[in-house]
């Protein structure tokens, strides 16, 4: 392994039991994140029952690419699901990620009819996914999903450009800029005129 | 009943002095939200402008905008002062102008001379002559009766910051008794008072009770006569909601005409005018506009509070402040909230004033206080950064429910209790004295205790802890030395009689010590503990440096290993200090809070077995050293709230920092999460939390552009400050403070 650490369920269960103040007045609870979450399912399942038996929330912050079936107990304990769709064209999914967007739809799909509620975050970047088209089209696509109770847009920025330097990477975005704000807050609009409610 | 309490419940208030008393049985909670507000007056508007105009006059002018060097400042030295007497609805200033400095050499003529001086002002040389030949200052006091250890430890810092040459402070009159009962109520109340003071044989302390009550009835009286200068007969009660906040404010004002105190805080008043407000609305004499301007114009009074301070004094505790502290919120002892409309009026000036650092807004947080209130709040301090919270639940028990804030994170029962400010001692320095045997690593020379230095290559923890502990010793017992002659002296010739004509005549007295430099010292312990350090030495032997292997626990980050070292250092000190006997009985308490000199001790300190450089910083109050808290906001709060308030009764001061972004994405997320980090620092028994809420670019983007940002404030240990105020020095600090990125 490099960097982080390993842990198993019960320390981080007393770990989590710590911060027992601060969930409930936040309407807090635990999300678990990535790197991708959905690698570990047993764990990731393990520490949700153990959430939710203090009572709190479970959120799972995902990008979406994996099959449902496999994580069939893991969304059983799950409140929430918070999804990355990363571009909705297909073509531009295969060579934005270098893989389909296909199973990322199919997920959401089915969470959905599982009744789960999804946050989604898509990020705006200039030149490839912040086009007032595929804004339309990703607006068009979230109506057919069921679920969808927020829909977070992120404006790229170039906080983390650094990390390429740091991991001795070249950054695949290097020339690309950050979003505008005005051209997110455009973009949050649309969506909103379409009738998708809470974007944010 | 006196007429102008026609429409209160009577009760023992009305027979005797009991504020709290007449607050419990008048007051109305309210629990609804902000939607009654209203925006400034015309009035208001045009005279902010005004003043605007000369803040920025005074900071043009390198600070100060002009000093009174002729007239010594007493309540009654000057004749009125107005800045727009047409728009102004409550009056008076501390000298003929505002922001005009007044001149209060009581406390040390030096300090004045050499203050006026680095303004370019020359003082009258009768006062100077006088104050040095003729009348004794309480700094002159001082220093007559300092022993040399004394003097080798203020030098070499180890207990710095000491009120020795300028007002003590950290006293609240309770000013809420001048509009209740009106000053021959309380003059008749301490002539009475007076001839009880008479036993069988005349001691020292009745002799001085005796003198000290005679000279607060002189001060009641010469308070009614400043107020009668601005056509004002305050002799009686307030009949008004207009007349209670005029009466109160010559109250405070009688105060800061006389004394120069480091803090001035203001009490606890807002619920107490609340009873005012309801009874003229409820009568048709006021309406809600008219309310609001009231108390926007009592804040843009105590924004232009003003005392001379020398650069040095600067240094400690930067950005001008007065600590005009307003204790506001809390719950009662039977359960109702004791926020009311005029609550929300106080805090509101932030917005029609726009945001300042004084008066130094503080809520009295309680997990039971009205939802819409927290959530006003927090939504204030996420636009503004300038309120600080403090716990109730915490102080209550311990305090009742009429206490206030002097200060920082002080409390008090309001007019009934009073401390001994004692600034805070070294610990750092304390920590290397025990591995050098009592020498100071700065000056070069024995300033402790000699005893054996430790000789090792690799420092060894028991062996250090053993050391440590007899430094501490002495340490404490030369600290509450120190502050005995500094608070006789002062009682003798630097006296606050007017504010303690506001005080009940028997009253509590602590002695409040404070330490510095807490997360320094519990990593440096946590070093020799669980990594190596090895000493680096000089010529002559002496440990000037260490050389850290390996890694250690750090506070933090919530590790119990570390946060339970800071934890026993704080209760070590404490049982040491309650050792020692303090001036006049007073009950020795401690503080977790360093201002900003924060700056100033690390300037003074060698490197640490921390890591830590020579000179660098300390982390200011209670916090963790900045960028070693690494596991996020709520990891960095629950190490804080182990420090345990039973043994720093005097508070734990905490500054926390986020960026907007990591709050959250919508406004009304952003709320609730930080309504909610309040909510859960303070369940689990933290003090005190200053709030920022801003991007470390928008700091630099003031350091580079200051005239756009006159108005930015910050929180800093304690206190609020404008920004742009600060030294280059103190503005990277704040900097390179952990600003939170993520919860």
């Amino acid at each position: 392994m490099t960097g982080g650490r390993s842990v198993d369920s019960d320390t981080l269960m007393e770990e989590i039991e710590q911060y027992r103040h601060f969930y409930k007045p936040t309407g807090g609870g635990v999300t678990a994140s990535g790197g991708e979450p959905t690698l570990q399912p047993e764990f990731v399942a393990d520490v949700f029952s153990g959430t939710r038996k203090l009572g709190l929330n479970t959120a799972l912050d995902t990008s979406g690419y994996v099959e449902y079936e496999k994580i069939k107990d893991l969304l059983e304990v799950t409140d929430l699901v918070i999804l990355d769709i990363k571009e909705i064209d297909e073509d531009a999914h295969l060579e934005l990620t270098g893989v389909s967007g296909a199973k990322v739809r199919k997920f959401a799909e089915a969470v959905g009819e599982l009744g789960i509620p999804i946050w989604v975050r898509h990020v705006l970047i200039p030149g490839i996914t912040l086009d007032p088209q595929k804004i339309r089209r990703l607006g068009d696509y979230l109506k057919t999903v069921r679920g969808v109770q927020r829909v977070e847009l992120l404006g790229f920025h170039k906080l983390g450009s650094h990390k390429w330097e740091l991991q001795e990477c070249p950054d695949p975005l290097e020339n690309t800029p950050a979003a505008a704000a005005e051209e997110v807050e455009a973009a949050k609009q649309a969506l909103r005129d379409m009738g998708i409610v809470n974007v944010v | 009943m006196k007429e102008q309490w026609q429409g209160f419940k009577p009760g023992a208030w009305a027979e005797r002095v009991d504020v709290r008393d007449f607050i419990q049985k008048n007051y109305r909670p309210y629990d609804q939200g902000p939607e009654f507000l209203t925006g400034p007056s015309e009035r208001t508007r045009v005279l902010w402008e005004k003043v605007l105009d000369l803040l920025a006059a005074e900071r043009r002018k390198g600070g100060v905008l002009d000093i009174d060097t002729s007239i010594v400042s007493m309540i009654t030295s000057h004749l009125p002062g107005y800045i727009d007497k047409e728009n102004e609805i409550i009056v008076g200033l501390q000298t003929d102008k505002p922001l005009k400095r007044a001149l209060m050499p009581s406390g040390g003529i030096r300090m004045v001379v050499g203050a006026a001086k680095a303004y370019g002002y020359d003082l009258d040389k009768q006062i100077e002559d006088f104050y040095t030949r003729h009348r004794k200052t309480h700094n002159q006091a001082v220093f007559d009766a300092y022993t040399e250890e004394m003097r080798r430890a203020r030098k070499a810092g180890i207990i710095t910051g000491l009120p020795d040459a300028y007002g003590r402070g950290r006293i609240i009159g309770d000013y809420r008794r001048v509009p209740l009962y009106g000053a021959d109520f309380l003059i008749a109340d301490k002539e009475a008072a007076l001839k009880h003071i008479e036993y069988e044989i005349m001691e020292e302390d009745l002799i001085r009770a005796r003198e000290e009550v005679s000279e607060q009835i002189r001060a009641l009286k010469e308070m009614k006569e400043m107020a009668s200068t601005y056509g004002f007969d305050i002799s009686g009660p307030a009949g008004s909601a207009a007349e209670a906040v005029q009466w109160l404010y010559f109250g405070y004002l009688a105060a800061v005409k006389e004394q120069n105190g480091a803090a001035m805080s203001f009490g606890r008043v807002s619920t107490f005018l609340d009873i005012y407000m309801e009874r003229d609305l409820e009568n048709g004499l006021l309406t809600e506009e008219k309310a609001q301007e009231l108390i926007d114009q009592l804040i843009i009074k105590l924004r232009i509070v003003r005392f001379l301070r020398t650069p040095e004094y600067n240094e400690l505790f930067s950005g001008d402040p007065t600590w005009v502290t307003e204790s506001i919120g809390g719950i009662g002892l039977d359960g109702r909230t004791l926020v009311t409309r005029t609550s929300y009026r106080f805090l509101h000036t932030l917005q029609n004033l726009g945001p300042a650092p004084e008066p130094n807004m503080t809520v009295l947080w309680s997990q039971r206080l009205p939802e819409q209130f927290k959530k006003f709040c927090v939504r204030l301090s996420i636009e503004t950064s300038s309120i600080q919270y403090e716990n109730d639940d915490l102080m209550r028990p311990r305090w009742g429910d009429d206490y206030s804030i002097a200060c920082c994170v002080s409390a008090m029962k309001t007019g009934k209790q009073m401390q001994f400010f004692g600034a805070r001692a070294n610990l750092v320095k304390a920590l290397l004295y025990a591995i050098n045997g009592g020498w100071d690593e700065r000056l070069g020379m024995q300033v402790g205790p000699r005893f054996a230095p430790i000789t090792s290559e690799y420092l060894d923890f028991d062996e250090v802890m053993e050391r440590f502990d007899s430094i501490l010793e002495w340490l404490a017992r030369l600290y509450i030395n120190t502050l005995n002659i500094i608070h006789y002296m002062h009682d003798r010739y630097f006296y606050e009689r007017l504010q303690l004509a506001l005080h009940d005549l028997d009253i509590e007295r602590t002695m409040a010590c404070g330490i510095a430099g807490l997360s320094v010292v519990a990593d440096s312990l946590s070093a020799i503990r669980y990594a190596r350090v090895k000493t680096i030495r000089n010529s002559q032997g002496y440990v000037v440096d260490y050389d850290i292997r390996g890694d250690f626990p750090q506070m933090g980050n919530n590790d119990e290993r570390v946060d339970k070292m800071a934890v026993e250092l704080v209760i070590r000190f404490m049982h040491k200090l309650k050792k020692q006997k303090a001036y006049r009985g007073a009950e020795p308490t401690l503080s977790i809070l360093t201002i900003t000199s924060n700056v100033v001790y690390g300037k003074k300190t060698g490197s640490s077995p921390d890591g830590r450089k020579q000179g660098e910083p300390f982390a200011p109050g209670a916090n963790p050293m900045h960028g070693r808290d690494r596991k996020g906001a709520i990891a960095s709060m629950s190490s804080v709230a182990r420090l345990p308030y039973d043994y720093s009764q005097d508070g734990i001061s905490y500054t926390f920092s986020i960026v907007p972004r990591a709050l959250g994405k919508a406004r009304e997320d952003m709320v609730q999460n930080l309504a909610g980090l309040l909510d859960g620092y303070f369940a689990m028994d933290g003090h005190h939390m200053n709030v920022n809420v801003f991007d470390k670019e928008t700091l630099e983007e003031a350091m580079a552009h200051p005239e756009k940002y006159p108005q930015l404030t910050i929180r800093v240990s304690g206190y609020a400050v404008n920004f742009i105020s600060l030294n280059r020095e103190q503005q990277l600090d704040v900097i390179n403070r952990t600003i939170h990125g993520l919860i």
